[in-house]
């Protein structure tokens, strides 16, 4: 019977890049730039790192595919690199290879890279790629905007919302997030706005104006994980581990299956249910202490705090309304700023999720610290409502 | 002469949108003087999404729908497409309609073209073949800006399903039974275009009256009468496209004298080519009384001429298929934006625009099933209907492997479960509406809505499907075709 991941891997160093428009850095230089932090965070010698993972999602884009971009950015010695991709859980799934390797005992000590350099492109908004040679032929030639407005309508729909109402709640996420991320000197987007300035902004997929979206980024984030052991060896007082990785991938239900209204992720509960269970965690609401969701857009983190389990069905507006998942209330969420701020260089952020969390458990967060949390969880939702992928991933401190 | 040939179904479609001649004329009197004296009505433009290709399939679906009303199996041995604006030179233009309308591949298809007879010639050769035909007629003529072609020209398709031997209760449901017709072939240059020329080219509309229309079209229409066995004076309606003026000078000459002239449809239509003047026939069928006659034609380098007599339907279940889509209308008060649907002006639509838009052939040419006759699948084992056909069933409680049937939906009624107005994304007519349809039947499609401007569409709005232009590869030149959601 199969234990799972919990407590099995400890991440030892974590850098993250400064995200923004970084004209002036191809993706080998933001990848430089987070090894160099991390790699002095662990304290080790970086010939020490025996296997990689890399999280790039456009490889199109500038970035390359294959191992070769990693590899060749940081001068590997040759050592084992993988490169994956799963949408926007990519960097999480980085992540996701370099500590079952380390849990299996293949290696002890491995590195997951996250990266993506999207300010090439010459316009705003995710580059425009084909969806596939069958589906160009039938599906919409839908942004990430417009799928993802979809929720609004059907959530509105369906708890009998009025869409002005919903707007007011969708407006405080992004409110709160540039409350937080006004505060981190790594975000893109430092500045602090007013709810009106939100509900004002210029439409871009109905209902969600600009200040309903995340930004556009460039960026990178790695971690140096190592087993327990090895982390105290290396002289770590505190040592946050692993608790939980999972990951639900859509199998097509949303896309063909009258089942689903299209007011809610259907991955996001089932993949919450596994990592509360692999963490240990039978109360989400009380046993988190901080979350990185994938507020992509407004109305994402909106559903997903009722898909995570931590608002009632029809009830997040109201939990956000009353700031639940501000700063000071019961459970931060995107205490660094998130998507919203941040923007989302596809393959860095769950791995920029990652790092949040890191430092705020080692009390690293500067004038972001939340008062002593044990235990925070990173999501990612990859695709689009009508088909995702969501990565959950918990960490916690280590009780030697 | 053959027996006669009935018509037992009509369809027609008129794009919705309308530019008002005002509209021209307020753009385009700076340089046409003239064009305030023509600034009244509106004329049927095509959406970006319409061509010659997509209207005529939504005409064929009507008058298949009509035609089934009486028979079940219409068996539908030819389509006829009659058009000047068939948007593939070579390519088969009515196969692909064939394909669209789910049309048996044994069905024989003909593209006629090359004159503004070509809809009243498809007619005739069908009547000749003395088999189930389907007849279309359709047309989207660019005309130059300020040009007098531009406020008389409209776009627009009609189609008649027609059949030599209707069964005895399908008599009771004929539409019109086409008697005796002529025809005349004179090479009369009133206009032309050139192969790979945008526009038509018009020549003198006094010269045309009396060199042509005073003479061809009377004698053509005596021959037509005289194998149909009809007296002239017998006849109560004239259907024939062009100047009133002109229209009514025929009728004399041909001794017409008790005829009424059909509705040009100037109002709100205009002239709609090879289309307009099946469209003109099956607006006066809508009204028209059982065994009353009429006689059809069409000038075009030669004259058509076809006599018929209104069949036995009766008045309520006449197809209203013109009057509903002159009825269905929204006002374009753009200039600009119709220019650009037309390919007439260049619109900046930035670097989104750019995507290249080839289309894998090799996959096109398997997956046609569904991308051109909207067909699906629905499983033997759960009967869970889905989109698109699948080797495993989209059910999670049934997940069965290669069990599925195909399943058509274009026929299906959908309902709106969540859509957006994307003003990111590239449209050619911002904002590009999109969202998840579920099927009456069941199965759920994320999928364009067409037809719609910002703020008229909500969730829980009934939909319905029709083909239209998915995307245009402007690299090449080819341009794609799929099912989209309009409001039901």
């Amino acid at each position: 019977m199969a234990s799972g991941i919990r407590d099995k891997v400890a991440i030892v160093g974590m850098g993250c890049s400064r995200f923004g428009e970084r004209w002036d850095c191809g993706p080998d230089d933001l990848m430089v730039e987070a090894f160099g932090e991390a790699l002095l965070d662990a304290g080790i010698e970086r010939d020490r790192i025996e296997a990689a993972w890399l999280g790039v999602f456009f490889d199109e884009q500038s970035t390359g595919k294959s191992a070769l971009p990693l590899s060749m950015a940081l001068r590997l010695p040759n050592i084992p690199v993988t490169r994956v991709e799963n949408l926007c859980a990519t960097g999480t799934e980085a992540l996701r290879g370099a500590v079952y390797a380390v849990a299996a005992g293949a290696c002890d000590i491995a590195l997951a890279m996250g990266v993506e350099k999207l300010k090439d492109t010459g316009f705003g908004g995710l580059p425009e790629r084909t969806k596939g040679s069958f589906e160009d032929l039938y599906l919409p030639g839908s942004t990430a905007p417009g799928s993802f407005a979809q929720l609004a309508g059907a959530y509105a729909s369906k708890y009998g919302y009025k869409m002005d109402d919903l707007k007011r709640a969708m407006a405080h996420v992004s409110w709160k997030s540039h409350e937080n991320g006004a505060l981190n000197p790594k975000a893109h987007l430092r500045n602090r706005i007013s709810i009106d300035q939100v509900l004002n902004a210029p439409m871009v997929s109905w209902p969600l104006g600009v200040f309903d979206c995340c930004g556009v980024s460039d960026g990178a984030a790695c971690a140096i994980v190592t087993t327990p052991e090895i982390a105290r060896s290396l002289g770590k007082r505190d040592v946050v581990t692993v608790k939980a990785m999972q990951l639900a991938p859509s199998n097509g239900v949303e896309m063909g299956h009258n089942s689903w209204d299209g007011s809610c992720t259907l991955t996001t509960p089932l993949a919450a249910a596994r990592a509360y269970r692999e963490a240990g965690i039978d109360k989400p609401r009380e046993q988190l202490d901080l979350i990185e969701v994938h507020d992509c857009f407004s109305i994402t983190e909106l559903v997903i705090m009722e898909d995570l389990g931590l608002s009632d069905r029809g009830k997040a507006p109201r939990d956000i309304l009353a700031g639940r998942y501000d700063r000071g209330g019961s459970i931060p969420c995107q205490i660094d700023g998130g998507l919203k701020c941040f923007g989302h260089p596809i393959g860095a952020s769950g791995l920029r999720m990652t790092y949040e969390i890191y430092l705020q458990l080692l009390g690293r967060a500067d004038k972001r610290q939340l008062p002593s949390p044990s235990m925070g969880l990173a999501h990612n939702l990859g695709g689009i409502p009508n088909r995702n992928i969501t990565s959950i991933a918990i960490f916690g401190l280590h009780q030697a | 002469m053959h027996a006669p040939t009935h018509i037992t179904g009509i369809g027609a479609w008129i794009p919705r949108l309308r530019l008002a001649r005002a509209t021209i004329a307020k753009a385009t009197a700076w340089a046409s003087p003239s064009a305030n004296a023509q600034a009244k009505g509106a004329r049927a433009v095509c959406n970006w999404d319409e061509d010659a290709i997509t209207m005529a399939v939504e005409a064929g679906r009507l008058a298949i729908a009509d035609a089934r009303r009486s028979q079940t199996d219409i068996g539908i041995a030819s389509i006829n497409l009659a058009s000047t604006t068939l948007p593939f030179a070579s390519r088969d233009d009515a196969g692909l309609v064939a394909a669209a309308l789910d049309a048996d591949s044994a069905t024989a298809t003909l593209n006629v073209t090359g004159s503004l007879r070509a809809g009243t010639n498809a007619l005739i050769q069908a009547c000749l073949a003395a088999r189930p035909a389907l007849v279309i007629a359709s047309d989207a003529r660019v005309a130059q800006c300020a040009s007098p072609q531009e406020m008389a020209y409209g776009h627009g398709a009609a189609a008649l399903c027609l059949t030599p031997d209707a069964t005895d209760a399908a008599k009771q449901d004929v539409l019109a039974s086409v008697l005796g017709f002529a025809q005349v072939a004179v090479d009369f240059v009133d206009h032309y275009r050139m192969a790979g020329q945008t526009f038509d080219y018009a020549l003198e509309e006094r010269w045309i009256r009396d060199e042509a229309l005073a003479r061809f079209p009377p004698e053509t229409i005596q021959r037509a009468l005289q194998t149909a066995g009809i007296d002239a004076a017998q006849v109560q309606h004239f259907v024939m496209p062009g100047p009133v003026a002109a229209i009514k000078k025929i009728a004399q000459n041909a001794g017409l004298i008790n005829a009424a002239l059909a509705d040009a449809l100037h109002a709100d239509c205009g002239d709609t080519g090879t289309a307009q003047p099946l469209l003109m026939l099956a607006r006066v069928l809508e009204q028209a009384a059982a065994g009353e006659l009429m006689v059809l034609a069409a000038f075009g380098q030669g004259v058509d001429a076809i006599v018929l007599r209104v069949g036995a339907r009766a008045a309520g279940q006449r197809s209203q298929a013109v009057a509903t889509a002159l009825a269905r209308r929204c006002d374009e008060p753009d200039y600009v934006r119709y220019l650009s649907h037309a390919g007439l002006v260049d619109v900046g639509f930035g670097m989104r625009a750019e995507r290249d838009n080839r289309t894998a052939q090799s996959v096109a040419w398997r997956k046609r099933r569904a991308t051109t006759a909207f067909a699906g699948g629905s499983c033997a084992r759960c009967d869970t209907v889905q989109f698109p056909l699948a080797r495993v069933c989209v059910n999670p409680d049934c997940r069965a492997t290669d069990t599925q049937k195909e399943y058509r939906f274009a026929d299906s009624l959908g309902r709106v479960k969540t859509f957006t107005e994307d003003w990111q994304a590239y449209s050619a007519r911002p904002p590009y509406i999109y969202g998840n349809v579920g099927f009456a039947e069941g199965g759920n499609l994320f999928m364009e809505f067409t037809d719609l401007a910002a703020g008229e569409l909500a969730v829980g709005d009934q939909v319905r499907f029709v083909f239209r232009i998915k995307d245009v590869d402007k690299l090449r030149g080819f341009r794609r075709y799929f099912w989209k959601a309009v409001k039901a």
